[in-house]
C-alpha cells in the first residue's frame, strides 16, 4: 500500500509544536507541521490553517491528497506579518500587541507556509475581487455545457460562480473550442473544453497511481489534457481522476448521462470487491444504484478506490436475483420455511451438519452462524477467493470479510482446509445436512481424484471436492444466496439473501479495520437480510434470544467475541476501528 | 397563552338568517330572469361549447422542437427536479446508445413522461428549463379511459408541442467550433 493510503502502519506522530495565527481577526493555534499528501511532515500552509479554522478558501488545483502546484490562483488571500523594526525586533502597538504589516501583494493560500503571528485575511474586498477575476478568466473559454454536463450539481466552477461569478460575460470574441467526447481510455471520457487545467488528474495518476499517463499538450489557450498518442489511459485507478477533476472535463463512461448528481441519495458503505474494504458512498435513486464513489478514510483508502471495485455493482440489480423462499422447489414463506428448517436442525444428531459460510457475509451474520455451529456441533468453513494484489489498494484476498470469518471461528487461519473434510463426510454419509451461504459451491466442485493430485488446498483457489453429484447425496441442502445458480437449483431450501447495499452490517478488512455499512436500497421480492433470518433460526434452534436490531447484535457480538471486545456500533463511526487480528 | 377572539354579537334578524336567504334568492332570481328573458346564459354547454382561454393561460406542458425540427430538450432533468407534484419522469440516455436527433448538443432524453393527472399547471418546468424546450400550452382538458393513457410520453409531448423557434445556442456553438477546426495546426 502506498504511503498516502494509510496511516495504519505509521508510528505515533511526535508531538508537534503549535503556532498562533490570526484568520480574519480570529486567533487560532495550529500545528507548525502538517502531513502533506505523501504523509511527510511539512510546514502547515495557509489553506490548511483556514481549514482548521473552518474558513472556506475556494480552490481548484489544491487537493489535500495530491502534491501542491499552485496553478489556478483561486485561493489567493491577503496576509500580514508582524512588523520588524530596524533593530530586527517586532514593532509594538501602543497597547502592547505586535504591529502587523500588511503585505502589498496577495499570496496563494495552498502553497504559502505559515509563520508565527501571521494574519490571514480571506474576506477583504480585494480578495473578493481577485476571486472574481480568476473565475472570470477561467470562464473565458469555458463552454457552459451545464445542462448536458455530468458534473453539474457537484461542479466547483458552478459553486464558485454562484459566489463570485458575473451574471453576464464580458467576453465578446469567439471562444476557443477544443475536442469534446474524447475517448481517453476504456473508462474515461474527456471534454477538453471544460478543463480548467488544474492538473489534478495528472498529479493523481503520476504520483498516486504511479502511471505517468496524462499530460498537457499544445500552447496557450489551446492547452489540452492528453495521453501519449495511441496510449490509452487504462490503469486500475483512472476513475479517481473523475472524482478529483473539479469540473466536468473528465467523466466516467459508466456514469455518463445516467443520472443527474442531485438526484442521488448517498449512502455510506464499504466496497466488497477485496479485503481492503475501501470506504465508499453508494449513489442510488429509487432503489437503483448508479455509482460508487470513494469516501475519505485515511486509515483505509485515503480518498481513492480502484476501478474494478467501483464498477462492481451491477450484480445487485441483476435479473436473476432470488426473490422467493423455496422449499423443495415450491414457493414458500419465511415463517413456514424457517420453522420447518429449525425443527429439522433441532433433531439433527451432533456431527451430521456442515456449514459453508461466506467471507462475503458480515461479522454479525458469521457470528450468528458460529452460534448455530456450536449448538449443532457442526463443521464449518468458507471459500477462499484469491487474485492479484497491487501496490496501492487492491488486496490479493478477494473476500471482503475473511478476517470476520476467522475471528468468529467459522474458518481457520487458512480458509478452505475443511472443505475436503466436509466432502469426505458427505461421501461417507456422516454429514447429512449442509448449509451454504452465498457460495456457489457446485460450480467449482471437481472430482476427488483430480483434487488429490494437488498438494495443498491453498493452491486450489476455487476448486474443492464438493461436486454436484456429492451434493445430491445430502438429505438436506440449505442454500442462502443472492443469485440463482447451480447450487440453489440443487437446494431443498432456498433462502434469498441481500447484497451489502440492501442491509446494514460490518466487515473486518484484511488489516483488521472493522467498518460498518448502511442500507442504500430495498431488496427485491421476499429477499431478506441474512442476519435477520439467521437471528430467527438461531433463536429457534438454540432457544437463546438475541437482539433484533443490528446495533444490539453488533454490541452483543463485541461482548462475546474477544477480538471485538470493547467495540460498539456507535463507536465505529463512519470510518471504523482497527482491531487486532 | 390562549387568545380570546371577541365575536360580534348577532342581533335578532341576523340570528334568524332569513334576510340573508332572501338576499341569495334575489341573485338567483335575477340570473333566472336574465337567462329566460334576456338570453344571457352564464353557463356553457360543455363539451359542445368550449371555453377559449385567454392568452397567457397556463395549460398542459408540452415539449417543443426548434425551427430545424430538432428536439430541444437535452435531458438536464431540471424540470423533473423542480416539478412540485413529481409529474415529470425522464429517462436519461445513459449508455443506451441513443444518439440525439441533432449533432450539436450531445444529450437527449431516452424517454420523457409527464403524468397529466399529476401536473398542476404551475409552470415551474417552463421557467426552469435552460433550453426553452418545454412550454405550457393552452390545453386544459385531458380525457382518458385509464390512468396510463394520461401519462404522455416523449413522442406524444413533442407532437403536441409543435415548434418554438429559439436562439439555438448549441447549433451556434457547433458552428463556431467547426470554423476553428483547422486551428491549431495539427501535425
Ligand atoms: S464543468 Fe461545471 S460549469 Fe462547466 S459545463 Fe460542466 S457543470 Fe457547467
Ligand atoms: S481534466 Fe479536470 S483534473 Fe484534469 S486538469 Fe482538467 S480540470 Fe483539472
Ligand atoms: S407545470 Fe408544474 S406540475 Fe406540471 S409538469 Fe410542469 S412543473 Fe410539473
Ligand atoms: S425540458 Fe428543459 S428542463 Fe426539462 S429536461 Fe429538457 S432541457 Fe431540461
Ligand atoms: S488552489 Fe491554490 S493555486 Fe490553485
Amino acid at each position: 500500500m502506498s504511503t498516502a493510503a494509510t496511516t495504519e502502519t505509521k508510528p505515533a506522530a511526535p508531538a508537534i509544536e503549535k503556532i498562533k495565527v490570526k484568520i480574519d481577526g480570529r486567533e487560532i493555534e495550529v500545528p507548525r507541521l502538517t502531513a502533506d499528501w505523501s504523509g511527510k511532515l511539512t510546514p502547515t500552509t495557509m489553506i490548511q490553517a483556514c481549514e482548521l479554522a473552518k474558513t472556506d478558501v475556494p480552490h481548484y488545483c489544491y487537493h489535500p491528497k495530491l502534491p501542491v502546484v499552485g496553478n489556478c490562483r483561486m485561493c489567493l488571500v491577503e496576509y500580514g506579518m508582524p512588523a520588524l523594526g530596524p533593530d530586527r525586533k517586532p514593532v509594538m502597538n501602543a497597547d502592547g500587541t505586535p504591529k502587523i504589516a500588511k503585505m502589498p501583494r496577495p499570496a496563494i493560500a495552498c502553497a504559502t507556509p505559515l509563520s508565527p503571528g501571521m494574519e490571514i485575511y480571506t474576506k477583504t474586498p480585494a480578495v473578493k475581487q481577485m476571486r472574481e477575476g480568476v473565475l472570470e478568466s477561467l470562464l473565458i473559454n469555458h463552454p457552459l455545457d451545464c445542462p448536458i454536463c455530468d458534473q453539474a450539481g457537484e461542479c466547483k466552477l458552478q459553486e464558485y460562480s454562484v459566489d463570485y461569478g458575473q451574471s453576464a460575460s464580458r467576453f465578446v470574441e469567439a471562444k476557443v473550442h477544443k475536442p469534446k467526447a474524447v475517448d481517453l481510455g476504456p473508462r474515461i471520457m474527456l471534454d477538453a473544453e471544460r478543463c480548467i487545467l488544474c492538473t489534478r488528474c495528472i498529479r493523481f495518476t503520476r504520483d498516486i497511481a504511479k502511471d505517468d499517463a496524462l499530460g498537457i499538450i499544445n500552447r496557450g489557450s489551446y492547452n489540452t489534457i492528453s495521453t501519449y498518442p495511441g496510449m490509452p489511459f487504462d490503469n486500475n485507478y483512472t476513475l479517481n481522476t473523475v472524482d478529483v477533476c473539479p469540473v466536468g472535463a473528465l467523466t466516467s463512461k459508466d456514469f455518463r448521462f445516467q443520472m443527474r448528481a442531485w438526484f442521488l441519495k448517498e449512502t455510506k458503505s464499504v466496497c466488497t470487491s477485496c479485503a481492503t474494504g475501501c470506504s465508499i458512498l453508494i449513489g442510488s435513486r429509487e432503489e437503483k444504484i448508479y455509482r460508487y464513489t470513494p469516501r475519505d478514510n485515511d486509515a483505509v483508502n485515503a480518498s481513492w478506490m480502484c476501478d474494478a471495485g467501483r464498477l462492481n455493482y451491477k450484480w445487485i440489480s441483476r435479473e436473476d436475483r432470488l426473490k422467493d423462499v423455496l422449499v423443495r422447489g415450491q414457493k414458500s414463506t419465511w415463517p413456514a420455511a424457517l420453522n420447518e428448517l429449525s425443527d429439522k436442525l433441532k433433531k439433527a444428531p451432533a456431527g451430521s451438519v456442515a456449514i459453508i459460510a461466506s467471507a462475503r457475509q458480515t461479522n454479525e451474520e458469521l457470528w450468528l452462524i458460529s452460534k448455530l455451529k456450536a449448538k449443532l456441533g457442526a463443521i464449518s468453513d468458507s471459500i477462499p477467493r484469491v487474485g492479484e494484489a497491487d501496490k496501492l489498494l487492491v488486496s490479493a484476498d478477494k473476500n471482503p470479510n475473511t478476517n470476520g470469518a476467522r475471528l468468529t471461528g467459522i474458518c481457520f487461519t487458512e480458509m478452505g482446509i475443511n472443505l475436503q473434510k466436509i466432502a469426505d463426510g458427505i461421501e461417507q454419509g456422516k454429514i447429512k445436512v449442509l448449509i451454504v451461504f452465498g457460495e456457489n459451491i457446485a460450480k467449482h466442485g471437481v472430482s476427488n481424484d483430480r483434487l488429490r493430485e494437488r498438494e495443498t488446498i491453498s493452491e486450489v483457489v476455487d476448486e474443492h471436492g464438493l461436486t454436484p453429484a456429492l451434493l445430491a447425496k445430502l438429505e438436506t441442502l440449505v442454500v442462502s444466496d443472492i443469485h440463482a445458480n447451480e447450487t440453489t437449483r440443487l437446494a431443498h431450501y432456498v433462502l434469498p439473501g441481500c447484497a451489502h447495499a440492501e442491509k446494514r452490517g460490518t466487515f473486518t478488512s484484511g488489516k483488521g479495520r472493522v467498518q460498518k455499512f448502511m442500507k442504500a436500497v430495498e431488496a427485491p421480492g421476499d429477499a431478506r437480510a441474512e442476519w435477520e433470518f439467521l437471528h430467527d433460526l438461531v433463536h429457534n434452534v438454540t432457544g437463546q434470544n438475541g437482539f433484533v436490531t443490528i446495533e444490539g447484535l453488533f454490541n452483543q457480538m463485541a461482548r462475546e467475541v474477544p477480538a471485538f471486545s470493547g467495540l460498539t456500533w456507535a463507536a465505529l463511526g463512519d470510518t471504523g476501528v482497527t482491531v487486532q487480528i | 397563552m390562549a387568545i380570546t377572539v371577541n365575536r360580534k354579537k348577532l342581533n335578532f334578524w341576523e340570528r334568524l338568517y332569513l334576510p340573508a336567504v332572501v338576499g341569495g334568492l334575489k341573485v338567483t332570481g335575477r340570473h333566472l330572469f336574465r337567462t329566460l328573458f334576456g338570453g344571457k346564459a352564464v353557463t356553457m354547454e360543455y363539451p359542445e361549447q368550449k371555453w377559449t382561454v385567454p392568452t397567457g393561460y397556463r395549460g398542459a406542458p408540452y415539449l417543443v422542437k426548434d425551427q430545424d425540427g430538432d428536439t430541444k430538450c437535452v435531458s438536464c432533468q431540471l424540470c423533473e427536479f423542480v416539478c412540485p407534484p413529481k409529474a415529470i419522469r425522464i429517462t436519461p440516455p445513459g449508455t443506451s446508445g441513443l444518439k440525439p436527433d441533432r449533432d450539436n448538443a450531445e444529450k437527449m432524453p431516452l424517454e420523457f413522461e409527464i403524468n397529466m393527472l399529476r401536473c398542476i399547471y404551475c409552470g415551474f418546468c417552463q421557467e426552469v428549463c435552460p433550453e426553452e424546450a418545454i412550454f405550457l400550452k393552452q390545453d386544459w382538458s385531458h380525457v382518458g379511459t385509464n390512468r396510463a393513457e394520461l401519462i404522455y410520453n416523449k413522442e406524444k409531448l413533442l407532437s403536441l408541442g409543435g415548434a418554438a423557434p429559439g436562439i439555438q445556442k448549441w447549433k451556434h456553438k457547433l458552428e463556431e467550433a467547426r470554423a476553428q477546426e483547422n486551428f491549431p495546426v495539427k501535425v
